[in-house]
């Protein structure tokens, strides 16, 4: 359905079809560019590379993957509010430390072990809830923190050493297969679908959008915005120890700098698919192709032999295409829609430039917003 | 609209002026001129192109026909500082200048002069008071813009226009944001910059201005000039028909509805340096309006019976009851409604849909679940019922014009079932006749029972909608008229608290 993304000009693409049709096509032109550059970019590792379309590959490529992406559905909602959180990394470090400790020192069950990483990620994200609405720090500020505590934790834990000695049954979490399909995907694909029913069915979704596009109009319509905002810096974090607990079984070891940089991938896959770090836009199948789209270029440099150092440039270059693209594209429907709303709208008129008069003498909780900032 | 094209003398031609965009036609074939020390104004309804005219003389668009002339030349198109160099400077509605930085830092950006990379203050400080003079801004200029009044930035921003010697200075909107006595002094300025041979393009929505201060006007309707008139030739109902096309017969239809009981008594209301001891009832059925001057604390008050903000002391009864809210959601849920001042800033998700914004005080469903089939049937409704006109629910609010967003607003307070509305400046960027449909229909839901509280800094709304009226001054209520006894002077003369004496 609709995500606010693209913002349809009216008459646009109407050709007569159904609302519903017209919209999931706009949904769909969203993420156009991230979706084109993942299928060019399969198209010609195809080409390049016979591994690249078999089932091992890609299935490869969904485990890679999968816990960056698993993260980046909790990071959408937060990046939806607009705010982020740079401490998911460190999170899942943390998260892997402590579960397989619970499950090697303290001879819990294995699951007991999983439970205890997403609860203990939970709580950090309680916390970081806690640190943006009660003290008031800025998203960043109170992540970054997040970052540092959780980053040192592990070894103040744990010591120097990882931990070792787990059960071969832990394995299995990580590298178990339902048929054909591993694990780590499935359990992606049950988050994922999660993920976008709670966008878009649920209140708590719908309120990170609106809360993302206006704060003080959400806070105005009666939207309890405090035990959201807790709520949903809960989601990612808790995710974050899930994804912490996959990443020790496939090492089969807890390893205390886990997760170290994890954070941008996760950001930046929520950016590629299109979700803007302003708030008010994104969607979760945006963040997957984003996540996606990142594992196949990693992917396909193994696959062709070229160093590291060229796959991160290049997703360097892709995070600025995206976002570079996505706002040329906004501007143009932000100018066309502003004028067509003007024209159609007979007799009925327009704030006349986006400008309130009144907004300057307030400065309320008024702030920029991309898509509004049509050249000026 | 041509009957003197091609004036010499003119300091800005323009000829055949058209504009499009994807899909639209925002200007066409426009043709004016804007003489030396002239005051030529604009009026036109909201999409009628103004600010698209705006835009081409600023340089921050460029026309897709048609020629623009400054001083006999035929002017290339290149970005906004290009424009300042020819002598186009804009004075924005929202005004322009860094809050952080210092008149004098301001006054210079872009312009600094330096020595061997470091910037002269010295200089620059001296050039900034001899700006300030001329815009009769007595200020030190080491202030910074953000401590300054909204009329003193305004005229900082002159300043700014005459620090490139323009010869045309653009002014969108310049009294939005001023009060009665804050305008009659920006119209000395104009007149004081007109004599010294600098054309002001003014454009406002306010027609009794542009009545008492332009020289000629040019009409515009649907992106063309309908046509420009002298001094003289023009008074505010031939603006009116000219820009809309029709005659508009009642621009405020107050509907006659029967008054009931009081639904909403507040009484002392206090939050220290905001609102003093702030009393005042409303009734089923009935208007009440708001009257004061920018700063008295009306919407401070307003914002205070909604819990959006805390208050220290004093008791907000409905229906009799005593209400303890501490937070809009609690005063949603008891029949509060608060429409806000400002739509873009906290009235509207501007991205999200009409629909979404529509519901989002009360989302269809049960517990955590929207359903979304009935939310489509809501605001499916609701459009219908307030003729809110939009391609479709699930258009984002961001591409409506300003009278529809205020209906989105409308229908969203209407699906809470409020009986109390506060409609807080609710015509601001609205059109003609878009304020007088919603004038309509705040009629109707008073006509329904419901009780609506009015702010307005424009007293004829208020005189002309309002069944009694509470004048608000230094966060007091201060004095309470009916309908009656409504009587411009009087207010104005309660509001700015001249006539303390002779009371």
């Amino acid at each position: 359905m609709s995500t606010h993304a693209g913002a349809s000009p009216r008459g646009g693409l109407s050709l007569g079809l159904p609302d519903r049709v017209r919209d999931r096509m706009q949904d769909i032109a969203s993420q156009l560019a991230a979706a084109g550059g993942l299928i060019l970019v399969a198209i010609l590792l195809t080409i390049a590379s016979p591994y690249f379309l078999t089932s091992n590959n890609l299935f490869n490529i969904g485990v890679q993957v999968s816990i960056v992406a698993i993260i980046a559905v909790g990071q959408t909602l937060v990046i939806l509010t607009g705010g982020i959180d740079l401490s998911v990394g460190a999170v899942a470090g943390l998260g892997g430390i402590l579960g397989t400790m619970a499950i090697a020192k303290a001879g819990l069950p294995i699951a007991v072990g999983i439970l205890i990483a997403v609860l203990a990620g939970a709580f950090i994200g309680f916390v970081n809830g806690v640190l943006v609405t009660q003290m008031k720090l800025p998203p960043f500020i109170a992540t970054l923190g997040m970052l540092g505590v959780c980053s040192g934790l592990p070894f103040i834990v744990g010591g120097e050493n990882a931990v070792y000695g787990l059960p071969s049954g832990f394995r299995l979490f990580g590298e178990g297969q339902i048929g054909p399909i591993p694990l780590p995907i499935l359990y992606l694909i049950v988050i994922a679908v999660a993920g976008h029913v709670i966008l878009k069915r649920t209140k708590l979704g719908r309120y990170a959008y609106a809360i993302g596009s206006n704060q003080e109009a959400a806070r105005l319509s009666g939207i309890a915005l405090n035990r959201y905002l807790i709520v949903i810096y809960m989601i990612p974090a808790a995710l974050a120890g899930f994804g912490g607990m996959i990443a020790a079984s496939l090492v089969h070891s807890g390893q205390p700098n886990y997760g170290n940089g994890l954070e941008l991938n996760v950001i930046a896959a929520c950016v590629i698919g299109g979700a803007s770090l302003f708030g008010g836009v994104g969607t979760i199948g945006g963040t997957m192709i984003g996540a996606f789209l990142m594992a196949v270029i990693t992917n396909g440099a193994v696959l062709l032999n070229i160093t590291q150092y060229y796959q991160e440039v290049i997703i360097g270059v892709i995070i600025w295409l995206a976002v570079w693209w996505d706002q040329v594209r906004r501007r143009r429907l932000s100018a066309a829609s502003e004028q067509m709303g003007r024209r159609k709208a007979d007799g009925d008129g327009d704030g006349d430039d986006g400008g309130e008069p009144g907004g300057g003498a307030r400065g309320g909780g008024s702030r920029a917003e991309p898509g509004s900032a049509h050249a000026s | 609209m041509e009957n003197d094209t091609g004036t010499d003398g003119a300091v800005v031609q323009i000829r055949g002026v058209s504009k499009r965009f994807p899909g639209v036609q925002a200007l066409e074939d426009v043709t004016l001129d804007i003489r030396p020390g002239e005051i030529h104004a604009v009026a036109g309804e909201n999409g009628a192109g103004k600010s698209t005219l705006m835009k081409l003389l600023s340089q921050l668009e460029r026309p897709s026909d048609g020629t623009i002339e400054i001083d006999g030349k035929r002017v290339r198109f290149r970005n906004p500082r290009y424009a300042q160099q020819l002598g186009i400077a804009m004075v924005h509605q929202e005004f322009a200048l860094a809050p952080h930085l210092t008149v004098a830092d301001n006054l210079a950006l872009g312009r600094e002069k330096t020595r061997a990379g470091l910037i002269v203050r010295g200089s620059q400080k001296q050039r900034a008071r001899e700006l300030l003079e001329r815009v009769r801004l007595d200020i030190d200029p080491g202030r910074r813009v953000e401590s300054l009044s909204v009329a003193d930035r305004q005229r900082v921003e002159i300043a700014k226009a005459l620090a490139v010697d323009a010869k045309v200075v653009i002014m969108d909107e310049p009294t939005a944001t001023l009060t009665e006595h804050e305008i009659d002094d920006l119209f000395e300025l104009i007149e004081e910059l007109k004599s010294d041979g600098i054309a002001i393009f003014y454009i406002s929505h306010r027609l009794e201005e542009v009545v008492r201060i332009a020289d000629r006007v040019t009409v515009m309707r649907d992106g063309k000039v309908v046509e420009t008139l002298d001094k003289g030739d023009f008074d505010e109902s031939r603006l009116v028909s000219l820009m809309v096309g029709r005659e508009i017969d009642n621009l405020y239809p107050k509907q006659e509805s029967e008054i009931g009981d009081v639904i909403l008594r507040v009484q002392g209301v206090t939050r220290p340096g905001i609102l003093d001891d702030c009393s005042f009832e409303v009734h089923a059925g009935e208007i009440l309006g708001f009257a004061g001057l920018i700063g008295a604390g009306r919407t401070e008050l307003a914002r205070a019976v909604f819990a959006a903000d805390p208050i220290k002391e004093g008791t907000i009864e409905l229906d009799g009851q005593e209400l303890n809210l501490s937070s809009p959601s609690e005063a949603i849920a008891a029949g509060i409604g608060y429409l806000t001042e400002d739509r873009k800033g906290d009235g509207l998700a501007m991205q999200l849909s009409v629909e979404h914004n529509i519901t989002l005080a009360r989302i269809p469903g049960a517990g955590m679940w929207i359903d979304r089939r009935r939310e489509r049937e809501v605001a499916e409704r609701r459009r219908e019922e307030l003729d809110i006109r939009t391609p479709s629910v699930r258009t984002p609010v961001e591409a409506l014009s300003g009278g529809t967003q205020q209906k989105v607003v409308v229908a969203r307070w209407l699906e809470t079932d409020a009986r109390v509305l506060f409609f807080d400046e609710p015509t601001r960027g609205i059109d003609v006749g878009a304020k007088a449909e919603l004038f309509k229909l705040m009629g109707s839901l008073a006509a329904d029972g419901r009780a609506i509280v009015l702010i307005s800094s424009y007293l004829p709304e208020l005189i002309n909608m309002c069944d009694r009226i509470v004048v608000l001054r230094d966060g007091r209520t201060v004095g309470e008229m009916n309908r009656n006894e409504f009587d411009e002077e009087r207010i104005m003369a309660l509001a700015s608290g001249v006539d303390r004496e002779a009371a």
